[in-house]
């Protein structure tokens, strides 16, 4: 689990007060006020808010999504990050220098080396093969042909297209296209990934299958992610941290667990109302304070997923014990699962169909 | 509440009661002011007072005579720069009417020692039924064939390939120069608003006035054709190139910037290639355009095919000229479908070769066509007597339409005379008349209203300085018969082609019918419809009337049948739910969505009208057209502009009132 604070020094990419306003001179407007505003203030200058005072810190290796529904700011904050749009005020640092400070040959230097991105539309050139495609990105750098090409034959292979190399994206299935994508993305061996909404325009099936596939590349790759989506199931299977964005702003940033269990508000609420609990919830999460008179049927570790030892506790009519360190730190019974199956906010003795 | 009080919470209906009666007011004012105009508004009003004219027309001249003869830029002056520049454009076009016509030799005129002939009949045919058979499989191999044995069985073939010279010279050129041009634009809007009004200019001023300049700067001959040719046929490719790229997706636009494109990079790696598809319309429109011009530019001395049509039609020997019309429009065919087969390749992309297959690959292919080529034109350098079509092998069609025309005048006369003065006397003589009759200021008034009701100030101002400028050049009796005889033969092609699209959009078969003839109609070059029409009603306002009908109605069919069709198909099914008859569901549902639709068509409708009346100058109408024609044969700069200019406006009047219009109805229909 990672850390819910980052320590800076860890921090690969982070956002300091970044605004993104459009409109007219809305740089001084900005500053004017001391470097902030209200939605009411801007709305009354005829300003269009896109991104609201963010704080962010992303760390070395970390998968750290961003979630909010169409027009939240989700996208310009992203390009922001990566330096594609200037943001009003503020600071993007990217191990720990101001994109924005940084001259042009510098930021292509960067983009070209030290960045890749995903489109949520794949982004493919028509008129290039799978391997051209892949190969693209060191053909802009100046890698001879033979170099560029032996890289984007390891890198289909590693997303499993090999055989592809001569299809054009045309002949190739959705969930292939953004495969080369992803493949094309790599191909620089980038630190820092960015994925936009990539999976949002497939299939749900094609959907699961490419998210295992990321979990499989990622867990071989290490790469620092930024995704965004707009679907919490998808935000949960991936991330390591999510923030959730609304209207600009970052309403809360946390583990799926956290915002589960500990939602700022009611938009957050609402966000993880449908989210799979038994696998996000970890004992700790659904643990009661140990009564000192009852006995153990077993034990589970404070991190385990209720998913992963539900049926066990179920199927005795005792309580487990959960451990941490060798310490029990509280207890679970078959009350806790159907805490957990029907939603914490339901009442106890109201819940239908207990097994006797 | 008292009716008072319900009277006044009405504003907004007696206020559209008032604009309801504004147009037939000003319809009753018009009618009124026609008719006696002279006892309502003073002379002046009436007839632009001569000590108001511009003398634009002969500063314009003034400007060309000193920029030919002395104009200098330091190291050179003007007149080796237009020199410079025609001798540029020779070279590839001495080198492709080598290959096609002329063969190559050493020397010039009578002295000239001829080292190599021509490429030989069967080594062109030979090579482009390759390149069809490459693009197209069997059908195209066979359609180029088939084009190529029509050329060479009516005796076309010498003209065909003077004509093609020059469009394979002029079609790359122009698709290259738009291409560029577009390029600039999607790069800096700056420049795009700066060239926007000159495409503008340069699509709406008839062809026949940009000729006069360029014959002045660059001399008679086929380099002042071509370059004719590339004006005409390069603003449509800008503005596709351009809307190509802007159609390219964002993501691939960022995708650049992430992978680092340097913004050459950017451009010929990403942009162009993405575009690809959308730029190969602009590429076809280019050579449809070209092939528009090969008549035209025949005038100032292209040769080939146009100069064919040109002597046919003042012989009014009409076998000849339908027969060298057809060959253009032959060759319009196959370089037409060669472009499309080339454009819908690079839309579907080639399908991945698998390695190893035994079909020959595109390289290999081409070397040994051009092997082949090459050794049939090495035995045309042994055989000379080889190289030519057999004469005995050739026929002609024209003596049997000229029978056909005999035979329906000796028939016919008296019928068809009688059609023609009756259309004559009671139609067209009293729109002239009353066209005539009109005041100045009133129509300058009536223009400016309709711009104001339509689109509001800016509009307004624009169509006012273009109705002042006929006004002031005084040209303004030529410009109210342009709009006479465009009005009539527009309201003529409307009610031809509004019904026909109808019926198009509801019967599917007879759409198949009518497409094959508008397309015909629309490839034919312009003259080979004045032919049979002389021959058949002489010269006049109403042989015109009938051209300009036949050359604008497509659009007007066209639009209508795509607006019908287009109707959203659960509006249809709303209507059949709620129990339309066929006719209902026309008049109500599909009619009035279709109407910005169809006004789009008579705006393209009124466009090909102002450009068809030009070459009806030939048949002796007096309107601007006629003006222009003059100003050619006199090489009178100035005046062939201004002319030209005068048609431009009396296009942009009618583009910009329209567009505006069928922009309000969009609106108001939530089509937009």
């Amino acid at each position: 689990m990672p850390e819910p604070d980052m320590p800076d020094q860890n921090s690969l990419l982070a956002c300091r007060r970044v605004w993104k306003l459009y409109g007219h001179e809305t740089g001084r407007f900005l500053a004017e006020r001391g470097g902030t505003a209200s939605l009411a203030e801007l709305a009354a200058a005829g300003i269009v808010p896109a991104v609201l005072d963010i704080d962010l810190d992303i760390a070395r290796g970390e998968t750290f999504v961003i979630m909010g529904l169409s027009g939240c700011g989700k996208s310009t904050l992203m390009r922001c990050m990566a330096g594609l749009i200037e943001p009003t005020a503020g600071e993007i640092l990217f191990e720990g220098r101001d994109l924005s400070k940084l001259p042009e040959p510098e930021m292509i230097q960067i983009r070209r080396h030290k960045m890749g991105m995903v489109f949520q539309h794949f982004a493919l050139l028509p008129h290039l093969t799978v391997l051209g495609n892949v190969a693209f990105p060191l053909d802009v750098q100046g890698v001879s042909r033979a170099e560029r090409e032996k890289r984007a034959r390891e890198m289909i292979e590693l997303v499993g297209l090999k055989g592809r190399e001569g299809y054009l994206p045309r002949e190739l299935s959705g969930g292939q296209q953004q495969r080369v994508g992803i493949a094309r993305s790599l191909a620089v061996g980038p630190e820092l990934w960015f994925l936009d909404e990539p999976f949002s325009a497939l299939d749900p099936l094609i959907r699961r299958e490419m998210q295992d596939e990321l979990i499989r590349l990622q867990s071989i790759l290490h790469k620092t992610i930024v995704f965004i989506t707009h679907d919490f199931a998808e935000a949960e299977r991936l991330a390591d941290r999510i923030a959730i964005m609304k209207d600009g702003r970052i309403v809360q940033v946390g583990t799926a667990e956290e915002l589960i269990v500990n939602p700022a508000t009611d938009y957050v609420r609402a966000f993880t109302r449908d989210a799979p609990r038994a696998r996000i919830l970890s004992a700790r999460a659904v643990m009661r304070p140990v009564n000192g008179t009852e006995g153990v049927a077993g034990s589970v570790p404070a991190n385990a997923r209720v998913a992963s030892f539900a049926q066990r506790v179920e199927a005795t009519a005792g309580a487990w014990a959960v451990i941490e360190d060798g310490r029990v730190l509280g207890m679970i019974d078959r009350a806790a699962m159907m805490d957990v199956l029907v939603g914490r906010d339901v009442a106890r003795r109201g819940a239908p169909g207990q097994p006797s | 509440m008292t009716i008072d009080a319900l009277e006044a919470r009405r504003p907004p209906a007696s206020r559209s009661a008032a604009s309801a009666l504004l147009w037939p007011a000003v319809l009753a004012a018009t009618a009124i002011l026609s008719l006696a105009p002279g006892s309502f508004l003073p002379d002046w009003a009436v007839r632009l007072p001569a000590g108001w004219k511009l003398p634009i027309a002969g500063y314009i001249s003034v400007f060309m005579a000193w920029l030919v003869d002395q104009a200098s830029f330091g190291l050179f002056t003007f007149r080796e720069l237009t020199r410079g520049v025609a001798w540029l454009l020779d070279w590839p076009l001495g080198l492709a009417k080598a290959m096609l016509v002329s063969g190559f030799a050493i020397g010039q005129g009578s002295q000239a020692v001829p080292i190599a002939p021509p490429l030989p009949w069967y080594a062109v045919f030979m090579l482009g039924v390759a390149l069809g058979w490459r693009l197209g499989g069997r059908p195209l191999a066979l359609l180029v064939a088939g084009g190529l044995a029509y050329l060479l069985i009516f005796g076309q073939w010498a003209s065909a390939m003077t004509t093609l010279a020059s469009v394979l010279v002029a079609a790359p050129l122009g698709a290259a120069g738009g291409l560029l041009l577009g390029i600039l634009c999607y790069r800096s809007p700056r420049f795009e608003r700066a060239l926007s009004p000159l495409l503008d200019l340069a699509q709406t001023v008839p062809v026949f006035a940009y000729l006069v300049p360029i014959l002045f700067l660059f001399g008679f001959g086929p380099v002042s054709a071509m370059i004719a040719t590339i004006l005409y046929a390069l603003p449509p490719m800008v503005r596709v190139a351009v809307v190509a790229f802007r159609a390219v997706p964002e993501e691939i636009v960022v995708l650049g910037r992430m992978t680092g494109c340097t913004r050459h990079q950017f451009t010929w790696k990403m942009l162009v290639p993405s575009a690809r598809a959308g730029l190969m319309v602009g590429v076809n429109q280019v050579i449809m355009l070209t092939l528009n011009m090969v008549i035209i530019a025949s005038m100032i001395g292209a040769g080939g095919l146009g100069y064919d049509v040109l002597t046919a039609l003042r012989r009014l020997d009409i076998g000849r000229g339908l027969e060298a019309g057809l060959a253009i429009t032959v060759l319009a065919i196959l370089l037409d479908r060669l472009a499309q087969a080339m454009a819908r390749q690079s839309e579907r992309g080639r399908v991945h070769r698998k390695e190893g297959a035994g079909r020959l690959t595109g390289r290999r292919f081409w070397l040994l066509v051009l092997a082949l080529a090459a050794a049939l034109w090495a035995a045309a350098f042994l055989a000379p007597p080889l190289a030519v079509f057999p004469a005995e092998w050739q026929l002609s069609t024209a003596s049997y339409w000229e029978a056909m025309v005999r035979w329906i005048n000796v028939n016919f006369f008296d019928a068809l005379d009688a059609f023609k003065s009756f259309v004559l006397l009671n139609l067209l003589v009293p729109v002239r008349r009353f066209m005539l009759g009109l005041p100045w200021l009133w129509v300058v008034v009536v223009v400016m209203l309709a711009g104001w009701r339509l689109g509001g100030l800016r509009l307004t101002v624009r169509v006012a300085l273009a109705t002042l400028f006929i006004a002031l050049v005084g040209l303004w009796e030529p410009a109210m018969l342009t709009l006479y005889l465009c009005g009539v033969s527009v309201l003529v092609a409307a009610a031809i082609g509004i019904p026909i699209g109808i019926a198009c959009a509801t019967h599917r078969r007879l759409w198949k019918v009518v497409e094959i003839v508008i397309d015909t109609l629309q490839t034919l070059p312009s003259f080979v419809y004045l032919i049979p029409i002389v021959m058949l009603f002489r010269v006049g306002d109403f042989t015109a009337m009938i051209a300009i009908v036949l050359y604008a109605v497509a659009p007007a069919i066209r639009y209508t049948a795509h607006g019908v069709q287009g109707t959203a198909p659960e509006l249809i099914e709303a209507g059949i739910a709620n129990g339309c008859t066929r006719g209902q569901l026309l008049s109500r549902i599909r009619l009035p969505l279709a109407a910005p639709q169809i006004l789009l068509g008579l705006n393209q409708t009124i466009m090909l009208a102002l450009s068809m009346l030009v070459i009806t100058a030939l048949v002796g109408t007096r309107d601007l057209g006629q003006e222009v024609y003059i100003a050619l044969t006199k090489a009178d700069v100035g005046r062939g502009i201004v002319a030209g200019l005068c048609v431009a406006a009396i296009a942009i009047i009618a583009d910009r009132l329209i567009g505006a219009g069928a922009q309000r109805l969009k609106n108001r229909l939530g089509l937009a």
